[in-house]
């Protein structure tokens, strides 16, 4: 079943240069799909651009059948519950407690009051607990997600998208600023949840052995555009080459 | 090469200091103010302090009257700043780039941020006292005035400075912006939010003296008053707990930060 599809998106920030032009492709319920391609390439635009974090120019996103181009502002707010977002910088409440950020991840259903009031019923708190335990992080409920260490406070991130319970999960460099064991961990999680929970995963990666190792599928991007989609399997030295460019050289002897 | 690059930057500086020697000369020269006559002036003054600005047994007995004033003053500052941060906080809230509606109501908060600001609370009292008259609501209002200025202000950078990435991923899960500004953007800039009050409440006691003095209100009236009665004594006494007074509210306010920082 296909989840997600782009067709000629484009997207420009000041109307002169094309930061994304003609990004067409489809993404299938339970994928893990990679995004990789150099700094300024555009991934971070086209994950915003499938949730409306920024808005489209050209083009049309499918979500389920449903043109989110065309969504209202209360309906954006639906479909954005069914995608969660996990960030590089994590993105967290910093001085709130780790369980407190993660029961953020429900405002979306929640209505203005009982947002306001912080009303979650016992379901949504014995969720959020259940995620911790899962994630590794259940000892650290009570604590201010400041004293955490960034792989923790990666999985604090990881939970908060989960508990929207969502069909898609968009990941912007997830591991970008951890050490490569954090890394390892946090690419294990987003991995078991396509496999057990059968959610979408899409993820902006630098690293390509990363990718390649995980991914069922990597789409390369190079100024804007698509030059490669494929299995990962495919993804030969020379194309990745081909995606980096000149830089490609420096990239892979470090 | 480099060595030249670094001769010409011991150069500059001396230009640059002899061009300062300059500046200061002609302007001491053009408002007629003569150093030697400051240096020679200063013993003098100092022995007219320590001469007639103590506090003696009588002045002690106006204490009471003095406290009282003071009284009057602190808390009117305290009123003036505590209201004027609920005001200053929505500003902020408008006029932060993380936070904002759209981008007219931000300018617009930001321009009553500045025009507030910049003009001095001792103007914004005299401006007022014209159509409020004497009383303690004109000094009221400078100090709220001036306060809604400076904390809009910097409110607006806390929430700039500590929220951007929480709103994005908020916004991203679908919160509305009642909870992004609820649940994000308040807890984490609370700290600095409250840091910013305490130092205006102790910027509006030493303000509020000043005020006092125009509008005729609390311990500025006071000093005003002694001041001209050539009462230096009781002058001395009422300086004497301002000072302890503000010292006082810095320690207070000091250790308020260490605890919620």
């Amino acid at each position: 079943m296909t989840l997600l599809a782009l067709e000629g998106l484009a997207k420009t920030y000041d109307s002169e240069t094309n930061v994304l032009e003609d990004i067409n492709f489809q993404v299938e319920a339970g994928e893990f799909v990679s995004i990789i391609g150099p700094s300024g390439a555009g991934k971070s635009t086209l994950l915003r651009c499938i949730n409306r974090m920024v808005d489209i120019n050209e083009g049309i996103v499918h979500f389920e059948n449903t043109n989110i181009g065309l969504l209202k502002k209360k309906e954006l707010r639906k479909l954005r519950t069914n995608i969660g977002m996990i960030f590089q910088h994590y993105n967290l409440v910093p001085r709130l407690p780790v369980i407190e950020n993660v029961l953020h991840g429900r405002f979306g259903y929640k209505t203005m009051m009982q947002g306001l009031l912080s009303q979650f019923t016992e379901k949504e708190k014995r969720q959020a607990f259940f995620l911790l335990e899962k994630l590794g992080i259940a000892e650290h409920a009570y604590k201010r997600c400041d004293q955490l260490s960034g792989g923790q406070q990666q999985r604090v991130g990881i939970a908060r998208a989960l508990i929207q319970d969502p069909k898609l999960v968009l990941c912007d460099e997830p591991i970008a600023s951890l050490d490569p064991n954090a890394s390892q961990v946090i690419m294990d999680h987003l991995k078991s949840i396509t496999s057990e929970l059968n959610i979408t995963c899409l993820v902006n990666l630098h690293q390509v052995e990363v990718a390649q190792k995980y991914s069922d599928r990597i789409i390369g991007l190079n100024e804007g555009k698509i030059i490669f989609d494929g299995p990962n399997h495919l993804v030969t030295k020379d194309r990745i080459n081909h995606i980096y460019g000149t830089e490609s050289k420096k990239l892979i002897t470090v | 090469m480099n060595e030249k690059l670094m001769n010409r930057r011991k150069w500059n500086k001396t230009i640059f200091l002899f061009i300062i020697i300059v500046i200061t000369y002609l302007s001491a020269d053009i408002t007629n103010f003569s150093f030697i006559h400051g240096i020679t002036a200063f013993p003098e003054a100092m022995g007219w302090i320590f001469s007639n600005l103590f506090i003696t047994q009588e002045s002690l007995e106006k204490l009471p009257t003095i406290l009282e004033k003071l009284n009057e003053t602190i808390f009117m500052s305290i009123a003036a700043t505590t209201t004027a941060a609920v005001f200053s906080l929505f500003l902020g809230i408008m006029g932060s780039k993380a936070t904002k509606v759209n981008s007219f109501l931000s300018v617009l908060s930001r321009f009553i941020a500045s025009t507030a600001r910049n003009i001095p609370v001792v103007a914004w009292a005299l401006i007022l006292l014209l159509s409020f008259g004497q009383n303690s609501i004109t000094g009221y209002l400078a100090l709220f005035v001036g306060t809604v200025g400076f904390l809009t202000r910097a409110f607006i950078e806390a929430i700039d400075e500590s929220s951007q990435s929480a709103v994005e991923a908020l916004t991203a899960t679908g919160a509305t912006y009642a909870h992004i500004v609820n649940k994000a953007v308040i807890p984490e800039s609370l700290p600095q939010i409250i840091s910013w009050i305490l130092f205006m409440i102790e910027t509006n006691i030493r303000s509020a003296t000043l005020v006092g003095i125009l509008t005729g209100t609390g311990i500025g009236y006071i000093f005003d008053l002694y001041y001209k009665t050539l009462d230096y004594n009781a002058v001395a006494l009422v300086t004497f707990s301002i000072v302890i007074s503000v010292i006082i509210i810095e320690l207070i306010s000091n250790y308020i930060r260490k605890v919620i920082l």
